[in-house]
């Protein structure tokens, strides 16, 4: 019986961990679809995110505020207001005059933007680390006990519900939206799409403003669950999402979301094989296999040589 | 006689050393089908992309309606209402033929995507517009059974024509048609001469058309512009075209 126990808080776990990672990996995944860029500032991104976060739920505590709804929704909508606009102005300052160069000169770009946002928080914030209280404190046990059971905190409760509304939501965006059809004529042929009269710069934006939002969801659930942010989070959540995305299909949004919840499965289970230090070691693992044996990804196609 | 609705005047493109297109001018008037013929190479592609802005020309003016649209982004000009095809179909193959129109819809949908969030009036009534105008096109291409299959299944007679009726949902006053019956049987290429002369006719649609197949410019165009080495060679009626020297010389070599 507590093997199965055991199995299933593995399971648990990594599919906390993973539905976090998919949040990110969307990130990359559409910006990658859409302009075959590799955005490697998206993790710093997301560590902004949780700054903000931070700053949001101090703000809110100092001011009295610190009902659990108000801080949830305060840290969420503060984060998500604040980063998308990150994101927002990343792509215009960083990118966008550099659209129609070299592909190389973009990344270089990106990974100046990354160092740039991590010396900028170091700078702004400290770059020792900052505490985020845990506004849900909390598990109950499925099972005979805390020993023979399966642990399940209120906050992994939280990141599967909310981290499943901003999937649904998202989905629901691009498959039924006016906008998120627009989208989907980007990913497939940019040019085509301007041709027709999409403004394509507009949608360009919107997918790193969607990207750096479900950023910000990530960052607010995963500080509360680990409750320890520093300026350098951002590279391995940046690389683990980049790993999930890869993992899915980059470019596919489903892919993303699927990779994600994978890649923190195989992690948890890992973990257990092998000791909680080889956790990144598997990941990285699987990053490589993946590009050794299906470079285009589960759920990615692959590339075909435009005519 | 009217002003045309397109002038191109002293259109030069360089592409490094190579000067593709080089002092190329054309006058098209509303409603007209007007053919840019010429030899494999010639430059009929780089005058188009130039004038939907896929280029910047390296000289010369493009005038839509007396107003100077060279420089402008595609979107700008697609807005202006020029829209193209490639000589290679360009659909969204992985989005339903019916999306795909409505895509293209996108320019004239004003609403604000708020609107689109809390499903205003204005933004039910805006998007039944433009499904009416996907199932007529659909209908005028004869693809309505096939609406929502996604594009990339569609036989190849029927993405040409789906891409067609893509362009006319932008409500163009241009159509650009680079090769549309290339690859396509006679039976596709009559279906669609009397597609081009439906778009002329009934819809008021100027069409710009490069094409290699002879019988179909010389049928359906009002005015034909023979285009060689980049260079303007003549510009005439079809009867005029077929007759004049310089160009049966650019195609069948010195005699």
């Amino acid at each position: 019986m507590s093997e199965i126990y055991h199995f299933f808080q593995q399971l648990i776990n990594g599919l906390t961990v993973g539905s976090t990672y998919a949040l990110i990996a969307i990130g990359y995944t559409m910006v990658y679809g859409i302009i075959g860029m590799i955005n490697f500032a998206h993790g710093d991104v997301y560590m902004v995110g949780s700054y903000v976060a931070f700053i949001a739920i101090v703000g809110l505590s100092m001011l009295g505020l610190d009902a659990l709804p108000i801080l949830m929704a305060g840290a969420l909508i503060a984060s998500i207001v604040v980063t998308s606009a990150y994101g927002y102005s990343i792509e215009r300052i960083a990118y966008r005059p550099l659209r129609n160069s070299n592909r190389l000169i973009p990344l270089i770009s990106a990974i100046g933007m990354s160092i740039f946002l991590q010396n900028y928080v170091m700078l702004a914030q400290g770059s020792g680390s900052k505490a985020i209280p845990n506004p849900i404190p909390g598990e109950f046990v499925i099972g005979d006990s805390a020993m023979n059971g399966v642990i399940v905190s209120y906050i992994q409760i939280v990141i599967f519900s909310v981290t499943f509304l901003a999937m649904l939501g998202l989905t629901l965006f691009i498959s039924r939206s006016r906008l998120g059809r627009a989208c989907r004529a980007c990913a497939e042929d940019l040019k085509m799409a301007n041709l027709l009269g999409i403004d394509t710069n507009a949608i360009i934006s919107l997918t790193f403003v969607i990207g750096a939002a479900l950023a910000a969801v990530a960052a607010v659930l995963i500080g509360m669950q680990y409750g320890v942010i520093t300026p350098n989070i951002g590279f391995l959540a940046g690389i683990k999402a980049f790993t999930a995305a890869v993992l899915g299909g980059i470019g596919s949004i489903p892919g993303a979301m699927l990779g994600g919840l994978l890649l923190g499965i195989a992690e948890a289970f890992g973990a257990d094989l092998f000791g909680d230090q080889y956790k990144d070691v598997v990941a990285f693992s699987l990053l490589i296999l993946v590009l050794l044996f299906r470079p285009s990804g589960i759920l990615g196609r692959p590339e075909v040589e435009k005519v | 006689m009217k002003r045309p609705i397109l002038e191109v005047r002293d259109l030069c493109m360089r592409f490094g050393g190579l000067l593709a297109v080089n002092g190329v001018k054309l006058n098209v008037y509303e409603r007209q089908v007007v053919s840019i013929i010429g030899p494999n190479g010639a430059g009929k592609t780089t005058v188009f992309n130039c004038l939907t802005g896929f280029y910047e020309p390296s000289w010369g003016e493009i005038l839509l309606d007396g107003e100077p649209i060279h420089g402008l982004p595609g979107h700008r000009i697609a807005r202006k209402g020029i829209v193209r095809t490639f000589q290679n179909v360009r659909l969204f193959k992985d989005m339903t033929a019916v999306e795909n129109l409505l895509v293209a819809q996108h320019r004239h949908l004003n609403t604000h995507f708020l609107a689109g969030l809390f499903k205003t009036p204005a933004f039910r009534h805006s998007e039944q517009d433009a499904m009416a105008l996907a199932a007529h096109w659909l209908e005028q291409v004869e693809l309505s059974a096939v609406a929502n299959r996604p594009a990339g299944t569609l036989a190849y007679g029927q993405q040409r024509r789906l891409e067609i009726a893509r362009c006319m949902m932008t409500r163009p006053r241009i159509l650009m048609l680079d090769e549309p019956a290339a690859g396509l049987n006679p039976r596709e290429t009559e279906q669609l001469k009397a597609l081009i002369a439906l778009l002329r006719d009934t819809h008021g649609v100027t069409v710009l058309l490069i094409e290699h197949d002879m019988k179909l410019v010389m049928s359906i165009s009002d005015r034909i512009v023979v285009i060689n080495q980049g260079c303007p060679l003549a510009e005439g009626r079809p009867d005029e075209i077929r007759s004049n020297p310089a160009v049966i010389k650019a195609y069948l070599g010195e005699s």
